[in-house]
């Protein structure tokens, strides 16, 4: 087994310097634009200021969980561990960032429309995709040895993908009632409220680089150790 | 031996397996049964209600019964190593999971033609004149089911706590199955009775989707 070339390249992909610099940078800038540079918004108020860091939040989940497609297709084609890394590292990243759009859904809500959550298209289906990612994990957590772990989540990865336009189309045409967004409806926005969103898209994707590496990091640590383990128990230690 | 000739072979194989004991398909008739009891508490059955809330629970129930019936599909392979058997066959390994699909869809489908009367009598739906129709819905809807239900069974049969884990992976996955074929249902079974395309489409859609999924990775799936 090739582990201990894997491991090299591994332990140098570990984050330089001047790309963690720039990622704070880009949350500096972030955090000004969506916090101070961009205007209030005249109805909604300063609650509104949540929705830049919502909106990236979830775009980034969703190149995220292209990239759990990505790195399980390719695990089935290649057999090579490492994009088994790159689909866990990238699963646990899109849910922490579905896990934020979940939340600061519900606090923007509440002052806007008066309750926490609606059964609305847009928030059933973040919910349902949320869900589907978590049963990724879960079953990752249930499956003990490493390559058949690859293999079977691969494969429920690559299904669970699949499902993500047919759960946004389904949910869509079964609440027709739904609020359409507020943003993108007209050219009466604030162009620095479109920069600023733009700002905190490039921000989370920042952070969801750094992310998904460190954890790809410890994936393929953690399989190293895993390889140690099992020659030691096989040489009967 | 050719795919469609293998793929026969192992549906047999299935249907003689199950057919000899018939404790699953029991089983899982008794288990709907007892579902569509308990979600009589849930709403107020009356006429209009049922054509309402009736499609929701029902396959609700379907789903449910699904992802209960289909662990055994793989699991039963398992006790005697069975399923190490039918890889060292010269067919391609596809057909094997492909067999399983047609025996589970029957299955299900089976389970659902032996209720839906007796849901239809117990809730006051009429379901004869439009018997057609529905029955264009149940296929669509199982076919997708049965797809999606065989393939995770062969990925939980793999890990540990599967009986927990089937649901878990398929319940999720199936969503847009159950809103289309609810919302077909619904429109089916109500005044006047109208079938609808849109929903019909994205059930064929939902199904040739997953079949092709299926048939992709369904190699992969049976590799030791």
């Amino acid at each position: 087994m090739a582990t201990g070339a894997q491991s090299a390249t591994a332990s140098r992909s570990v984050l330089s310097v001047p790309s963690v610099a720039l990622v704070f940078l880009l949350l500096a800038a972030a955090s000004y634009g969506a916090l101070i540079w961009a205007p209030t918004e005249n109805t909604m108020g300063l609650v509104q200021r949540i929705f830049y860091f919502h909106v990236s939040s979830a775009w980034s989940g969703f190149v995220s969980f292209i990239l759990v497609f990505i790195g399980s297709v390719a695990y089935l084609r290649t057999r090579a561990l490492k994009w088994d890394w790159l689909s866990v590292a990238s699963a646990e990243v899109g849910v922490a960032f579905f896990t934020v759009v979940l939340v600061t859904g519900p606090i923007w809500a509440k002052p806007v429309w008066g309750i926490w959550w609606t059964w609305d298209a847009r928030l059933t289906s973040s919910f349902l995709l949320w869900v589907l990612f978590v049963s990724y994990l879960v079953l990752r957590t249930l499956v003990d040895e490493p390559e058949r772990r690859a293999l079977v989540s691969a494969v429920f990865g690559i299904f669970a993908c699949l499902d993500i336009p047919l759960v946004y189309f389904s949910i869509w045409w079964f609440r027709t009632q739904h609020p359409q967004p507020v943003i993108g409806d007209g050219g009466k926005l604030d162009p620095r409220m479109g920069w600023a969103l733009l700002l905190c898209w490039a921000a989370t994707l920042g952070v969801m680089t750094v992310l998904i590496r460190l954890r790809y990091r410890l994936e393929a640590l953690r399989s190293e150790v895993d390889a140690i383990r099992m020659e030691a128990a096989r040489s009967g230690r | 031996m050719t795919l469609a000739r293998a793929t026969s072979v192992i549906l047999a194989k299935e249907l003689r397996t199950e057919f000899r004991s018939r404790e699953l398909l029991g089983t899982t008739i008794v288990f709907v049964l007892i579902v569509i009891v308990l979600f009589s508490f849930t709403f107020n059955p009356t006429s209009s209600e049922s054509r309402r809330f009736g499609p929701g629970l029902l396959w609700l129930a379907f789903l449910f019964a699904g992802s209960l019936m289909l662990q055994s599909s793989f699991l039963r392979e398992q006790t005697n190593d069975t399923l190490a058997a039918l890889r060292l066959a010269p067919i391609d390994p596809f057909s094997i999971l492909a067999g399983k699909m047609v025996a589970n869809f029957l299955f299900l489908l089976l389970v659902e033609v032996i209720l839906l009367p007796v849901f239809a009598v117990l809730y006051n739906v009429a379901v004869l004149p439009v018997l057609g129709q529905l029955l264009l819905v149940l296929a669509l809807g199982t076919i997708g089911l049965a797809a999606t239900g065989t393939v995770f069974s062969a990925v939980a049969a793999q890990a540990r706590l599967r009986e927990l884990l089937l649901p878990l992976l398929l319940l999720p996955v199936l969503a847009p199955v159950l809103i289309a074929s609810t919302e077909a249902t619904i429109g089916v079974l109500g005044d006047p009775p109208e079938l609808s395309l849109v929903w019909l489409t994205f059930l064929a859609c939902f199904d040739v989707v997953f079949l092709t999924a299926a048939w992709m990775v369904g190699e992969y799936l049976l590799e030791e």
